[in-house]
């Protein structure tokens, strides 16, 4: 079976177990000097780089070359659901932990400077996800991608980090040095899925290049409302932290 | 018992119309895809005499309602969490956004935007009667509710009411 493999995909393969070892080993180290870690999260953990891993190797990588609706699972699972769960899997928190404090400290350095907090901004996290769907499957890129490897690999890379990004600066699971109001967060958040919802429509009538139309017809209606499901855990993930938030502090508990 | 933290009345009622408002903007727009797109097929996905602008509207109009459904919710549980809920408010709330929306929809959507009609291959005139009556009859029942239940005062499990 492993003959099957490609070296790229050998490579996934092992960067992705090297990802769930790491997780599995701080959670080692760390958990005799604090609280232990949730195996809820490990759980999660393992599930995102699992579902991140199946977009990029294996049967549903291998038939999205030529089949565009197994192109946009891919993405669904790429993009939207992993991020998702390996947010909500806290990994920053976990690596905060473990590392000693002075490497910690440089860490959180990382974290709070001007680069960092102008990706992790809900706006430009949105432009950067949304506005590369545009780029990808408006222009020439989505056929350009599969001629060449090394355009591929990049976007892949991309449609990742940006869903992560978007996801992190959306719901805050991990520490997060430059809070936005929720208020704000909403707005945007509401945005970014209108970009998403015409796109899926724009690409149900007008086929990216070299895409057949019934293809991009079931392609941008899995995207629409598989976006929509992906997208309806995190809202009520945002407004649930929201409604807690915003709890009557003065409020006396009746027995 | 007067409790301090319920000296302001007049604040929450605000506060019921919005959040049944969002909710009802929101709950509409779910039936009509669970309904006419879903079950029926009535409506189409995508419309190819849509005009962009109408998808844009469209776009923007699917987001916040999805949005607002758990919004809406939210911040019902909120003002119960308060003890400032008032169902009829509420519900006035509800029927006023639901049949706002449904008339814009109705209205600017369907006819002037064309993002799609509520019925192909048939004469569309009695169907868009029905739809946007149905709208102002959810516009005038929510208005009345609303202005009936302004001097109420919200359900108070804690004062034994």
């Amino acid at each position: 079976m492993l003959l099957h493999f490609n070296y790229g995909e050998l490579f996934l393969l092992v960067i992705s177990g090297m990802g769930i070892l790491v997780y599995l080993v701080c959670i080692a180290i760390s958990n005799p000097y604090y609280k232990k870690w949730p195996i809820s999260r490990m759980i999660l953990w393992i599930l995102g780089v699992l579902l991140a891993v199946s977009a990029v190797v294996g049967p549903i990588a291998a038939r999205a070359h030529h089949d565009f609706v197994f192109h946009m699972i891919g993405h669904l699972l790429l993009g939207m659901l992993a991020p998702l769960l390996l947010v909500l899997s806290a990994p920053m928190t976990l690596l905060l932990r473990t590392l000693s404090t002075s490497h910690a400290r440089r860490l959180t350095t990382i974290l709070r400077s001007k680069p960092v907090q102008f990706v992790t901004n809900p706006l430009t996290a949105s432009v950067l996800n949304i506005g590369g769907l545009w780029l990808l499957y408006t222009t020439n890129l989505y056929k350009m991608m599969h001629h060449y490897l090394t355009l591929h690999v990049l976007i892949h890379i991309h449609v990742f980090l940006v869903g992560y990004l978007f996801t992190v600066s959306m719901i805050y699971i991990d520490p997060m040095p430059h809070r936005k109001s929720y208020f704000y967060r909403a707005i945007v958040f509401v945005l970014a899925l209108t970009g998403h919802g015409i796109l899926s429509k724009y690409i149900y009538a007008f086929p990216p290049t070299g895409v057949a139309q019934t293809q991009a017809e079931q392609g941008g209606i899995l995207m629409y409302y598989g976006g929509d499901a992906v997208d309806l855990i995190l809202i009520i993930i945002f407004c649930s932290q929201w409604y807690r938030a915003c709890r009557p502090k003065n409020v006396v508990l009746s027995s | 018992m007067a409790n301090p933290q319920y000296v302001s009345e007049k604040q929450f009622n605000p506060r019921n119309i919005w959040s049944g408002f969002l909710f009802g903007v929101g709950i509409v727009t779910f039936l009509d895809e669970a309904i006419f797109h879903q079950l029926l097929h009535w409506h189409h996905f995508y419309d190819k005499s849509t005009t962009s602008i109408g998808l844009v509207s469209d776009g923007f109009f699917h987001a916040l309602s999805w949005f607002t459904t758990v919004g809406g919710l939210f911040l019902l549980a909120d003002l119960r969490r308060q003890e400032s809920l008032k169902w009829k408010t509420w519900l006035g709330g509800v029927l006023l956004g639901a049949g706002l929306f449904q008339f814009y929809d109705g209205t600017i959507q369907h006819k002037l935007m064309m993002v799609h009609q509520i019925r192909y291959n048939v004469d569309v005139l009695p169907y868009d009667v029905v739809w946007n009556l149905t709208a102002i009859i959810m516009i005038a029942i929510g208005y009345y509710l609303i202005l009936k239940s302004k001097n109420t005062k919200p359900l108070r499990e804690s004062e034994g009411v």
